[in-house]
């Protein structure tokens, strides 16, 4: 019983990667977990337990995912902890910083955590959410990222170690926000994805796309998209339409029949709305600029279908590899 | 629950709502030539009793529809029902042939195995206390957080409808042209229930069709009315709107005139032509003009 179950958990399973979720107690970890893989509604996360025992979620996308959330009242540093393995297995470590709340303790502990967790596994993503922003100003917001990361840099500066790279993202749960930070941690840790952006710019450039989202439908994380840059209205309404498509579909399907989807709206100034389903649960959701519908709508059916048997050669040469 | 169906709310900006003074009137075109006079009368005590003394043959005069709202939370549940029967008496006097529907709101406060049980001791008393002004009621459960909302409008919008039968002769007549699995006709801007080809005919359908839809959720018409207002909110961020959608070549939405949206399924498993479905659905624009 020296060893907690959860250290043995994810080197059991190396393909998997991991996100370890980190931070303060009260900080809203469980609660983003709850609202970005289980659709929860947010407000009903106010009724959340607090979180006592480290638990581990698996999920299966693109790539299989692991998300540990930790406690937040726990002291990573106790013998009885075998943090040092639990830091060579994960991937990412997020680590969430209430900005609502006084944040000093929590950017004292997240510096301790960054210098042990780099010393052990360098090749670690550190990934800061400056978590419930939703409370704040625009202006404070940016004020408040400023100030987190000047002093964040002078706590790793005076620990001795200026080369780790650490991303910061203002989330909330109330918007897309939270969703838009998990799809960039995710994405780190997809090991074909300049791959994938390299296929989505193809079909982009050669069927009048405007944008494109490859997503997972499960979470509405979306695991590539194009180099052309995100706007995030843009984001919004592709994952509303998964949602809109989904639930058409469930009304009128019955469940048995599991073919692919493919559904397609015209929107009155010409905007085309085109969602595919493609492999391991992920959708393709585009954004096309066109009055032509027919024809457009030919060709990018087409496109679509040779960029999922792409999708698919990918898939199996890297289980093969 | 007037601006999540007319003003294109969400259930949580209507939190952001003021108390209504006195009456605040709105007027509403609704399906094109048909506009509603939708008087809000707000509920203050001050208020009730100026509509029942002073301003009672303005407010309750030629009246089509009353639509009374009861919290089911509200505490006072016989003064809540006396104040219901003081309006029936002015509508006995003033516009006896008006309809009266009854909306039992806020149920997603109640536990749900008890909603059923609640929704009926409420309406069994208020049934027995309209009878005595020769009144029909129907009545509704509510709540703005589901679905629910829209079924109770769409029944009380299209009791107003007067050519309703032209309206449904017409559908059933395209379904089987197009040989749809089912038809629903929505308004276009509040995207409520017009009426759908199987609503009247479900007896005389054959037996092969009637299995199909013992299937199918009783509640589906008021779902896309919640997800497709929902998706033409969302399309506004792209500074447009909706026109048409095209599922699997199966479940095709699209605009047939200017103020009517048709939903058309049909049925799964066999490969549709789209360009087909297009071109009958725009010939039968002319009948629903």
């Amino acid at each position: 019983m020296d060893q907690p179950q959860i250290i043995s958990e994810p080197s059991n399973d190396p393909e998997r990667a991991t996100i370890l979720l980190m931070g303060l107690r009260r900080g809203g970890k469980s609660s983003i977990c709850k609202v970005v893989f289980h659709n929860m509604q947010p407000l009903d996360t106010l009724y959340l337990e607090s979180t006592s025992k480290p638990t581990t979620e698996n999920y299966s996308s693109l790539i299989d995912l692991a998300v540990m959330e930790l406690p937040g009242q726990l002291n990573y540093f106790e013998p009885s902890y075998d943090s040092e393995k639990l830091f060579q297995s994960v991937g990412a470590l997020v680590y969430v910083i209430d900005s609502q709340d006084e944040y000093l303790n929590a950017l004292t502990n997240l510096a301790m955590i960054i210098e042990y967790a780099y010393k052990v596994n360098p090749e670690i993503h550190i990934e800061v959410l400056i978590h419930k922003v939703d409370g704040l100003s625009e202006d404070f917001r940016l004020d408040t990222q400023r100030d987190i990361m000047q002093r964040i840099g002078d706590e790793l500066l005076d620990l001795g170690i200026e080369g780790v790279q650490v991303s910061f993202h203002l989330t909330s749960i109330f918007d897309h926000s939270i969703y838009e930070a998990f799809s960039r941690i995710v994405q780190k840790l997809i090991f074909e994805l300049p791959s994938l952006e390299n296929l989505l710019d193809n079909l982009v450039q050669h069927s009048k796309i405007e944008k494109s989202f490859l997503f997972d439908i499960n979470s509405k994380i979306y695991v590539a998209t194009d180099s052309s840059p995100v706007d995030l209205q843009t984001y919004e309404v592709c994952a509303e339409f998964i949602d809109v498509t989904v639930d058409l579909n469930d009304l009128y399907e019955n469940k048995l029949s599991n073919q692919p989807l493919k559904c397609s709206s015209v929107l009155q100034n010409g905007y085309i709305l085109t969602f595919h389903t493609m492999i391991r649960g992920l959708a393709l959701v585009a954004l096309i600029k066109d009055t032509d519908v027919d024809v457009t709508m030919a060709v990018v059916d087409c496109n679509i279908d040779i960029f999922n048997k792409a999708l698919k050669d990918i898939w199996k040469r890297s289980i093969l590899g | 629950m007037r601006s999540i169906i007319f003003s294109n709310y969400s259930a949580f900006d209507t939190r952001r709502l003021g108390a209504t003074i006195d009456v605040e009137h709105s007027h509403l075109r609704f399906l094109g030539n048909m506009s509603l006079n939708l008087w809000d009368c707000g509920g203050q005590d001050v208020f009730m009793d100026n509509y029942f003394t002073n301003q009672k043959d303005h407010i309750f005069k030629m009246v089509e529809v009353l639509i009374h709202v009861f919290d089911v939370e509200s505490k006072e549940v016989g003064k809540d029902i006396e104040v219901f029967v003081k309006s029936l008496k002015q509508l006995k006097q003033f516009s006896p042939n008006a309809k009266i529907f009854v909306l039992l709101h806020k149920m997603d406060l109640v536990q749900i195995d008890r909603r059923e049980e609640l929704f009926g001791i409420m309406m069994n008393r208020l049934n027995e206390t309209s009878q005595v002004y020769g009144f029909n009621v129907t009545g509704f459960a509510t709540s703005i957080w589901d679905e629910s909302l829209y079924k109770a409008w769409s029944s009380i919008v299209c009791s107003l409808i007067p050519n309703m039968n032209q309206y449904e002769t017409n559908l059933s007549n395209l379904q089987n042209i197009l040989e749809a699995q089912e038809i629903i006709l929505f308004e276009k801007t509040t995207f409520l229930v017009i009426c759908s080809s199987n609503s009247g005919n479900l007896l005389t359908n054959d037996n092969n069709n009637n299995e199909n839809f013992e299937k199918l959720d009783p509640k589906r018409f008021e779902k896309i009315s919640n997800i497709m207002k929902n998706f033409k909110q969302s399309s506004t961020k792209l500074k447009s709107q909706f026109r048409q959608l095209n599922l699997n070549n199966n479940l095709f939405i699209t605009e047939l005139s200017s103020n009517l949206m048709i939903f058309v399924v049909l049925p799964f498993g066999i490969n549709n032509n789209s360009g087909l479905i297009q071109e009958n659905i725009k010939q039968a624009r002319k009948y629903f003009q």
